[in-house]
Parts: structure tokens; C-alpha cells; sequence
């Protein structure tokens, strides 16, 4: 099975095969992690960018150290400083910044599809950090890894995705990578901010958290977006913490095994309570850990592929 | 094309034997002795090796597995990137006697990917090669310790090691063309 991909933008584009070579080979990285010498010389001379339009810490960070470990070089952009705050357009910049000879650039963007722009106009490997509302990859990937490595499988897990799937990059990527892998996904959440027609992509709808709670194997609780809200999805986060938040008391009515994510950054009090965050079934800071080693393996494949 | 059996699966138990005792003679027993064999073959005869010590000492000397993909020197030269397998070295190879192993010797770029590999998880004492076929045709000066068998080739030959473990079929070396 070999990797064909130039770019990542999203795993809606990739097969089953891609996905599975993919969480393999991050296998192999996560090893490299855990050595007193953490750095193998698998992109000896490639130099990897990142840049992003939004805001960001984890990723970002992820992303380079991802890089580093590989021995490649990187260099961080951030929109403030850079000459998109002059008036530049997108494609503009990463032309530029592409011309001093970069191989991959990660970009994280507000509108959904940009990274298809800069993919069609760019010559190096484009990478999806995050784009608008569309897909967040390489957060699927990771949860795909950490459930994989939790129950040893993902054909047959039945998965909850609680929260704000409308403005949810994360969720709509879980949604096509959980699903091509043999997962069942259900999506929970409030009415005004569930996606008529979600459906379509295979999954089942439920509004009553604790049912979702009771049925799965594991929940990815969403961050609610407030910069997306605009105060007009909710009446008031101390309801929406009320019916979708979870807490302990709910969490207990589950099975035992259930497993809590979160892709970060959390919301303390408002998608999950302190003590679930920090609780024995959170599996928060492991999908943290494996998000170098699934970023490792992407930078691999993309970076060297010839199309 | 024609298919030359250099070696049966008699002939490699018995290389495999004097090899181990070789090792043992060199090293003068098995004192801080491991093994570290490089994917997939050599997993394979450093398992043998392993357990022929066994038979010997009665000693179960400790063993790894190095995937040299992530160091191969010719990474950006390929078309698309080869399969990552995982690495698994559970002991600690500081003032180790490593003894690396390999099924076939070649250009000896496979050897000094592994050595540059090896040096990332320790500082061993020595590093000493053992290899069941050195076919020649190094490009890379590097020279192996333990040697099953001396094959000279052409550099447009093949040579296959087949091992009941890993191909299901009986052990036997094959030069092919």
C-alpha cells in the first residue's frame, strides 16, 4: 500500500487505506517520541512552515515539534505580524513565502476551503491545520489513533460526538474519518447548532446526551466556539452546560469503559466538568501525546511524495 | 533466468551454529552480549542465533528490532515514501557488546543507516556485524564480523534469503539471474 498524496486538506478525499497506513506508520513515530534522543533524520533538509490565520497553541506547537523530530527546519508564521495585516491576499503570501524554497506549509484559516485555493496554487505540500468550518484532519487522525490504541480497534466502536457539530471542523472531519473506518457515529448536541441534513454522511442524530452517554464506547465532547456564537445558537452556556455538559453524576450512568476526549482547548464547567477532565476515564492529555506521532506521519508521507 | 540454490536449510542451521559459537569465542561468553536484528530478516536469524546461545550458555541474552527506514540516505530519492515499522528495543544498549544482524551484506548503506539508528538509543561498547550471506559489492567501508556464508555475484543478481518464519516455505538461500 503505498501513499499517493501530495497535500492533506481533509480525510474526506482519503480512502480507508490511507487512514489505516497513515495511524501505521504513527505507530512507528510514537516510539521515536519516547527516546532519550527524540529526533530521527527522515526530512533532513526540508523545511516546513506553519502558518496560521487563527488562533492556536497546541497545533501549532504539535505541528513543529512534529517537524523537529523529523530533522526537518521551521518556521512559524502568525497572521498578526505578517503582511496579510497590510492587505496582502492569502494566496499572495504563501506564494512568497513558497518562493524562498519551503516544502510543506500547515496552514490554519477561517474560511473553509482555503487550503484547497492554496493547494491548487502552491507547488509544495499543503497541510490542514484547521480550516473554517470544514475539516481539521489531522484532529481526527489523532482521536483515530488514541481510540485505535485504547480498544485496539475502530470497525464496530460506537462513538459520540456531543456538542457544537455545526461549527465543527473537528467534528466533520471524525464524521468521514470514523465512519470509513467501520465506526458507529452519533452526534449530539443542540437543535440550532446540529446541521440539517447530518445525517447524510452516515450518521444518527440524538438530542438526549445521557442515551448517547449510555450507548457508546467513547465521547468527543466539542469546544464550544465562542467565537463563532455570536450569542444567537444558545439561549445561555449555563443551560447548554446544564443538558450537553458532562459531568460526573452523568458520566457514572455510562459503562465503564466509556472513554472521554476533548481536542482542546477546554472550557472548564461548560463541555466537561474539572473532574472529568481530570477523571480516570479522560483520555485528554494521551490524545495530546499522540498528536506529534500522527503529525510526524503526515509530514512523512506528504513530504515525499512526487506527483 | 536462472535460479542457483547456494544454500539449504541444513546448510543455514549449520552456519547459523558455527556463527554462534563464534560470537561466544570473540565475546569470551555472553557477558553484556545483545542482539539487534534489522527488519524483517533479520529479526529472524538474530532470534536463531539467540536461541542456538541458548542451547549452548543455557543464557537468554536480550533482543531487539531496528527499522532503519526513517535513516536510509536515499529517502528523497524515492517515489513514494517506504512503509514505517516500529522499532522496538527494550533494553538499554549503553556498554552493550551489540551484535547486529542482517540476512543479506551488500552495499553496507542498510548497516550504516542501522549504526546511525543504533547510536540514537545509546552508547554501546562495540558493535559487531553478524550476516548469513556477504554477496560483496560494498560502497561504504564497512566489513562484516561474523559471516555465514561467502557469496561473490554480479551486481545484476539477486539474492534471496527465504526463511520458514517469515515466507512459509523451507529455509534456503537462492541467487536469482
Amino acid at each position: 500500500m503505498a501513499w499517493k498524496h501530495k497535500h492533506l486538506l481533509g480525510l474526506e478525499e482519503l480512502s480507508r487505506e490511507d487512514i489505516e497506513l497513515i495511524l501505521e506508520t504513527a505507530k512507528s513515530f510514537k516510539e521515536v517520541s519516547s527516546r532519550d534522543i527524540k529526533k530521527v533524520p527522515a526530512l533532513r533538509g526540508k523545511t516546513v512552515v506553519t502558518l496560521f490565520f487563527e488562533a492556536s497553541t497546541r497545533t501549532r506547537i504539535s505541528f513543529e515539534l512534529a517537524a523537529k523530530r523529523l530533522s526537518a527546519d521551521t518556521l512559524n508564521i502568525a497572521v498578526n505580524v505578517s503582511s496579510t495585516s497590510k492587505g496582502e491576499t492569502l494566496l499572495d503570501t504563501a506564494r512568497n513565502i513558497e518562493a524562498m524554497n519551503v516544502d510543506a506549509m500547515v496552514v490554519r484559516h477561517s474560511s473553509s476551503g482555503s487550503v484547497l485555493l492554496l493547494a491548487e496554487g502552491l507547488k509544495c505540500s499543503v497541510v490542514n491545520a484547521g480550516d473554517g468550518c470544514r475539516e481539521h484532519p489531522t484532529q481526527a487522525l489523532l482521536d483515530m489513533f488514541t481510540l485505535q490504541e485504547k480498544f485496539g480497534r475502530i470497525e464496530g466502536l460506537k462513538v459520540g460526538i456531543i456538542g457544537d457539530i455545526l461549527h465543527s471542523r473537528v467534528a466533520r472531519s471524525n464524521i468521514w474519518g470514523l465512519t470509513k473506518l467501520g465506526a458507529k457515529v452519533t452526534v449530539c448536541g443542540p437543535a440550532t447548532l446540529m446541521p440539517r441534513g447530518i445525517e447524510a454522511l452516515g450518521v444518527d442524530v440524538c438530542y438526549d446526551l445521557k442515551k448517547v452517554l449510555k450507548q457508546s464506547d467513547a465521547v468527543i465532547a466539542l469546544r464550544l466556539q465562542k467565537e463563532r456564537q455570536q450569542d444567537r445558537f444558545l439561549p445561555s452556556m449555563r443551560e447548554y452546560s446544564r443538558l450537553f455538559g458532562i459531568n460526573q453524576a452523568k458520566l457514572s450512568e455510562g459503562s465503564d469503559h466509556l472513554i472521554v476526549m476533548h481536542p482542546g482547548p477546554t472550557n472548564r464547567g461548560v463541555e466537561l466538568s474539572a473532574d472529568v477532565a481530570d477523571g480516570k476515564q479522560s483520555v485528554i492529555l494521551d490524545q495530546v501525546t499522540n498528536g506529534v506521532a500522527v503529525r510526524m506521519a503526515v509530514l512523512y508521507l506528504v513530504l515525499g511524495t512526487k506527483t | 533466468m536462472a535460479v542457483i540454490k547456494v544454500m539449504d536449510q541444513e546448510g543455514i542451521r549449520r552456519a547459523v551454529l558455527r556463527m554462534a559459537h563464534e560470537i561466544l569465542e570473540k565475546n569470551k561468553g555472553v557477558d553484556r552480549l545483545a542482539f539487534v536484528g534489522i527488519r524483517t530478516r533479520g529479526v529472524i536469524l538474530a532470534q536463531r542465533l539467540k536461541n542456538a546461545i541458548k542451547d549452548i550458555e543455557g543464557v537468554d541474552l536480550p533482543s531487539g528490532i531496528l527499522d532503519i527506514t526513517l535513516y536510509r540516505d536515499d529517502l528523497t530519492l524515492v517515489g513514494s515514501k517506504p512503509l514505517v515499522r516500529e522499532t522496538l528495543i527494550d533494553f538499554d544498549i549503553t556498554d552493550m557488546k551489540i551484535i547486529l544482524v542482517d540476512d543479506v551484506f551488500y552495499t553496507g548503506r542498510t548497516i550504516r543507516a542501522a549504526l546511525n539508528a543504533l547510536v540514537d538509543f545509546g552508547r554501546p561498547s562495540t558493535i559487531q556485524l553478524a550476516v548469513l550471506v556477504d554477496r560483496g559489492h560494498r560502497e561504504l567501508p564497512i566489513r562484516a564480523d561474523f559471516v555465514g556464508k561467502n557469496i561473490p555475484t554480479s551486481k545484476d543478481q539477486d539474492v534471496q534469503v527465504i526463511f520458514g518464519e517469515s515466507d512459509g516455505k523451507i529455509d534456503e538461500v537462492i541467487v536469482e539471474g
